[in-house]
């Protein structure tokens, strides 16, 4: 790690004040950008904690009955607060990492990184939430562009998420065996009028929807009605714990699976 | 009646206290009045000409001590080669030099290239990262059938070609195996991979070098299994310094599984530059350091042939195997392949043809070396292997073939050069087979069908060859080193005993276990007993802790070295009791003299030891205190049969354990609880490699699994509660505690019974899939059932 500089704002406002200075970079939970930073791959010279703006932490309902998640709110938290409102997102953060991870990793950290393999951007996606910035209030659908690539400007900071809740949700999440994040994961969310479907860790474009599926499954939802489908294993991750084919696989299987648990 | 105390009790590991209470004392925890820190510059590439290394900058950079590069170690020696094979032709094995820091190439990514040392271990970091380089990237060599093609780069330049050996064993019976072969009703041939592994130790490696201006003596703390190895291999091969001039310390150390026997550059460098700048000089190692820079493990490539009659009797076995070697010879590397390995190829089997080739490569990878097992997990797996396809394609029962051609009586000798002193395989199986519940399979498997999972059974037998080892043996297969172990036990005055062993525990409970062998000689509580080890300063020369052969070489010197107490002892007692010492007998820490009430107690003895007032002087010196060296007359052949069960989920390929079950032959057991852990700890790391570790190489040699993001560890959720058993002993017979050892069991044992359960299971499910190479990860099963 190299020498850099510490800030610990208690607003909004003078977080985006401080994350102006010449290389500065957002601190979350610190648990994807510390191992980084450890690696030395990543040297910034101010880290701006959000750790200590209280409006950017809990869990609370709208009026339009959705699950407002503070920016900063970290997994263990998300997951102990959502165990009734929305258990498919209260199992997926309760399901990331190691204890650690889920007591200091936040909502606001996983979704800026969007790792291809991580959990939350399926929850979002899935469930058409949408993620709130110090600047502006973004569609899920708008958000994720691609592997570690989203619609945030330089410096926008995630302040809070706004989860629509389904009728019905469930997020099967197969493993990777070493890292144990999402080899595949697909999150399937019921809505009264449609089904959203989304899924992570299979595409090198990140998190995405699968279509067919949801229109399949917006007629008839039941495991059955992904049978006729196939997915494409072209534009899927092959690495040494799985194969394009073996991941498009998996996709199917565990919309199945979200389909069943639901 | 389980015992309290003494051989057989299952006495608490004494040093866990200090373990889980944060207070061992590990190699990192000693920081010394002045110490700089040392960082080294690896190579990021696996191959290529070193045309400048440019210290300029970083010399001046804040905090910079001095920068040694491989110019700096031009006079000085490379890194030794312990063992020397002799090929199929009779020639020495082609060994390279192995500087310790790189001269002229860098040959495989994390090669150090220079070391900075610093004032603190950040600022070395620093101004390693401001050493200019300008590296010729050449091709590198990676696959080892590719490396030994004509006109393949060379990792060497000076070397013929990239083979390290081309071994045969036992060479003569070649044209008889080969004819075998002919005339089998039967062969069954497989193509397998035992798959590279990183050992992962725990804790990762360190070296703290000092050097004493007053006295001109060098001082290495290191995370080693054998500090008495480290001192002989870098004082008189590296460094050029006298033994008694350098004293090498391996406090606690937290595992090793082998990657802590060698020696490594890191522990040169530290000594050396010690005494260059006569400060003391300190290495941690990285997680992501040690991925690229402690020796790995297996890296085998193989193809098996086994030859039956039409009776189903084995009548001939060929392998052919290519070894990988990495870029540089480690310590051991050239043994582990051969004498490790072709001489287990018997395993449980009266096989009386057997026809081993091996070829050993070397590739622009980390140096390969013993890890947990050593050779003989590739041995068993290939044999198990290989015997499973031979039942499936026979039709016949595993557990009947492999019954039907257990070697059933010992001693045997068998064609591969050794002689299994005892053992008992049907009885280990029947064991076995009582712990599994076979008979209840089929309605085990039927449970899983319910929920659409194919459960499979698979069985294997082992035998290892451990105790190791005997000098004069190992001397003619190439030994650089002999391999006895040795004690001194020292008795106080008021009656305590310190035992200084050459063995070295770096987990493995000597420190309980020791003491129970010595209290139970003496009668005497265990506590009276303490155990010293990991100082050449103050413990005898000794060869260190690998190849399960601490209790049955170290415990073995411990014995002899106590029995020579003991017949001190007597003879102080008899003076004391006016009686003759043939008459005196020693039960319950009390001298007795038979037939009458006469009775001294052990520590009247022990005083008068030292306090010789009443005390035949003429006669015996004064003082308590013996060395013994114990050279074993054998190796020790610990075997079992082992059983797993599985459950395959067709849709993800994923594979869950259900069960594993472990019947084991130990001989005697000193510490059943001990054994027990062991057990699992190496059925843990067995199932790991079937299941989930493995290292992988890009074709640029670039480490692609050089993390816990890649590189699976075992979990404790990805394994069942074990069932083990050690019941079933037959003692060794040629060492005084009819020991056998248990610490590599596990891992030897287990990864063939995993994947033949899993075959079974996709057989069962209509799958014709005859083999899947380690570690059997859910994509790989997935891909094998899908074409
Ligand atoms: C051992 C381990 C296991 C893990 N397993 C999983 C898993 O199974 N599934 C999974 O999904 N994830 C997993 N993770 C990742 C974990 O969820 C991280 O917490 C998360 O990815 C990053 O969140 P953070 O708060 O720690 O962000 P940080 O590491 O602090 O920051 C990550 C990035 O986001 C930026 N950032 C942080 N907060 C904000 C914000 N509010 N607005 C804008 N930008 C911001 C930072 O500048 C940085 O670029 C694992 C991590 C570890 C270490």
């Amino acid at each position: 790690m190299y020498e850099f500089e510490f800030k610990r704002p208690g607003t909004i406002a003078d977080a985006v004040a401080a994350i102006g200075a010449e290389e500065a970079q957002l601190l979350g939970g610190g648990q994807t950008l510390l191992p980084t930073m450890k690696q030395r791959l990543a040297a910034p010279a101010v880290l701006v904690s959000l750790g200590g703006i209280s409006e950017m932490q809990g869990v609370c309902t709208d009026d339009a009955g959705r699950i407002c998640v503070g920016g900063g709110t970290t997994h263990a938290a998300v997951s102990a607060a959502t165990a009734e409102s929305y258990p498919a997102l209260s199992h997926l953060a309760g399901h990331i990492g190691d204890p650690a991870v889920r007591n200091r990793g936040t909502i606001g950290g996983s979704l800026a990184n969007n790792d291809p393999a991580a959990c939350y951007p399926a929850a979002v996606l899935a469930s058409g939430a949408n993620v709130v910035t110090n600047t502006r209030e973004i569609a899920a659908d708008d958000f994720f562009e691609g592997m570690f690539t989203t619609a945030l400007n330089d410096g926008e900071i995630i302040t809070e998420v706004k989860f629509p809740v389904p009728v019905a949700a469930s997020y099967q999440k197969f493993l990777q065996p070493a890292s144990r994040f999402a080899l595949t994961g697909v999150f399937v969310a019921k809505f009264a009028g449609a089904v959203r479907v989304a899924v992570t860790g299979a595409s090198e474009d990140g998190v995405f929807r699968w279509s067919e599926a949801e229109a399949a499954l917006s007629a008839d939802f039941s495991p059955d009605a992904v049978d006729g489908l196939s997915v494409s294993a072209d534009g899927m991750i092959a690495d040494m714990h799985g194969s394009a084919a073996y991941r498009a696989n998996l996709v199917k299987v565990l919309t199945k699976r979200a389909v069943s648990a639901c | 009646m389980p015992k309290d105390s003494g051989i057989g009790a299952s006495s608490k590991r004494r040093e866990d206290v200090r373990f889980l209470t944060g207070t061992g004392n590990y190699t990192d925890d000693i920081n010394l009045h002045g110490q700089a820190y040392v960082h080294f510059l690896r190579s990021d590439v696996a191959h290529g000409r070193l045309n400048k290394v440019d210290t300029s900058v970083a010399a001046e950079m804040p905090g910079v001590v001095r920068i040694f590069t491989g110019a700096d170690f031009e006079g000085v020696g490379g890194l030794p080669c312990g063992w020397q094979v002799t090929d199929k032709h009779g020639n020495p094995m082609q060994e390279p030099a192995h500087p310790v820091l790189a001269q002229g190439k860098v040959r495989h990514v994390g090669d150090p290239i220079a070391a900075v040392v610093a004032e603190t271990a950040a600022q070395a970091r620093n101004a390693a990262e401001a050493i200019e380089l300008d590296i010729e990237e050449l091709p590198a060599v990676i696959d080892m059938k590719e490396a030994v093609k004509e006109g393949a780069t060379k990792v060497h330049d000076d070397l013929d070609s990239n083979l390290c050996y081309d071994w045969g064993f036992v060479e003569e019976n070649k044209a008889a195996v080969d004819e075998a072969f002919e005339k089998a009703a039967h062969v069954t041939s497989l193509e397998l991979v035992n798959q590279r592994l990183v050992a992962n130790p725990m804790e990762p490696r360190v070296a703290v070098g000092d050097y004493n201006r007053a006295t001109g003596d060098s001082t290495l703390y290191t995370t080693s299994q054998n500090p008495h190895v480290i001192r002989l291999l870098m004082g008189a091969f590296v460094l050029g310094i006298p033994e008694h001039k350098l004293r090498v310390v391996a406090p606690d150390v937290g595992g090793g599984f082998g990657s802590k026997i060698f020696h490594y550059a890191e522990e040169a460098f530290c000594t050396f530059a010690a005494k260059a700048l006569a400060r003391p000089v300190k290495w941690t190692s990285s997680r992501s350091e040690a991925f690229i820079s402690d020796a790995h493990g297996r890296d085998h490539v193989t193809k098996i042939e086994l030859a039956l009659d039409a009776d189903n009797n084995f009548t001939a076995l060929r392998t052919d195997t290519y070894a990988n070697m990495g870029a540089y010879l480690s310590t051991f590397a050239p043994s582990v392949p051969t004498w490790l390995h072709g001489t287990l190829m018997a395993g449980n089997y009266k096989t009386p043809l057997i026809y081993v080739n091996v070829k050993a490569v070397f590739t622009n990878t980390v140096a390969v070396d013993a890890y947990r097992g050593a050779g003989r997990p590739e041995a068993t797996y290939q044999l198990e292997r290989v015997i499973d396809k031979a039942a499936r394609e026979l039709g016949v029962d595993p557990v009947a073939l492999r019954r039907q051609n257990f070697i059933t009586e010992f001693p045997y000798a068998t064609p591969v050069a050794v002689e299994y002193d005892t053992g008992d395989y049907n009885a280990t199986m029947d064991k076995l087979l009582e712990m599994v519940d076979r008979d209840g399979f089929e309605a085990r498997a039927a449970e899983s069908a319910k929920s659409g999972k194919l459960r499979g059974f698979g069985v294997n037998t082992y035998i290892e060859a451990c105790g190791i080892a005997p000098s004069a043996l190992v001397g003619q297969l190439g030994a650089r080193a002999g391999l006895y172990e040795s004690a001194t036990v020292r008795v106080n005055a008021t009656g305590g005993l310190v035992v200084m062993t050459g063995s070295h525990s770096h987990g493995q409970g000597h420190e309980t276990a020791f003491p129970q062998v010595v209290a139970d000689m003496i009668g005497i509580p265990e506590n009276m007993v303490e155990i010293v080890h990991g100082d050449t300063a103050n413990t005898p020369m000794g060869m260190g802790t690998y190849g399960s052969r601490s209790l049955a070489v170290g415990g073995s010197a411990i014995v002899r070295a106590t029995e020579k107490i003991i017949n001190k002892a007597k003879k102080i007692a008899a003076h004391l009791m006016e009686a003759s010492e043939g008459d005196v007998e020693l039960k319950d820490g009390q001298f007795t003299v038979a037939g009458t009430d006469k009775s001294v107690a052990w520590g009247d003895v022990t005083l008068a030891a030292y306090v010789p007032h009443n005390y035949p002087l003429e006669e015996l010196e004064p003082g308590l205190e013996e060395t013994a060296f114990y050279d074993p007359a054998n190796f020790t052949y610990p075997a079992g049969a082992y059983a797993c069960e599985v459950e395959v989920d067709p849709d993800t390929g994923k594979v869950t354990v259900c069960s594993f079950a472990a019947a084991d032959d130990f001989g005697n057991v000193v510490n059943p609880m001990i054994v027990e852990g062991q057990v699992h700890g190496g059925l843990a790391q067995g199932i790991g490699q079937a299941l989930l570790e493995g290292a992988v190489y890009d074709e640029n040699g670039q480490l692609l699994s050089a993390s816990y993001m890649d590189y699976a560890m075992p979990r404790a959720d990805d394994l069942p509660s074990f069932q083990v058993d050690h019941s079933c002993a037959t003692p060794c017979t040629h060492n005084p505690l009819g020991v056998k050892g248990c610490g590599e069991a596990g891992a030897i044992g287990s990864p063939p019974a995993v994947v033949n359960a899993v075959v079974d299971a996709l057989q069962r499910g209509g799958h014709n899939v005859t083999h899947i190479d380690m570690p059997l990860s859910p994509g790989r099963v997935w891909q094998a059932m899908n074409g």
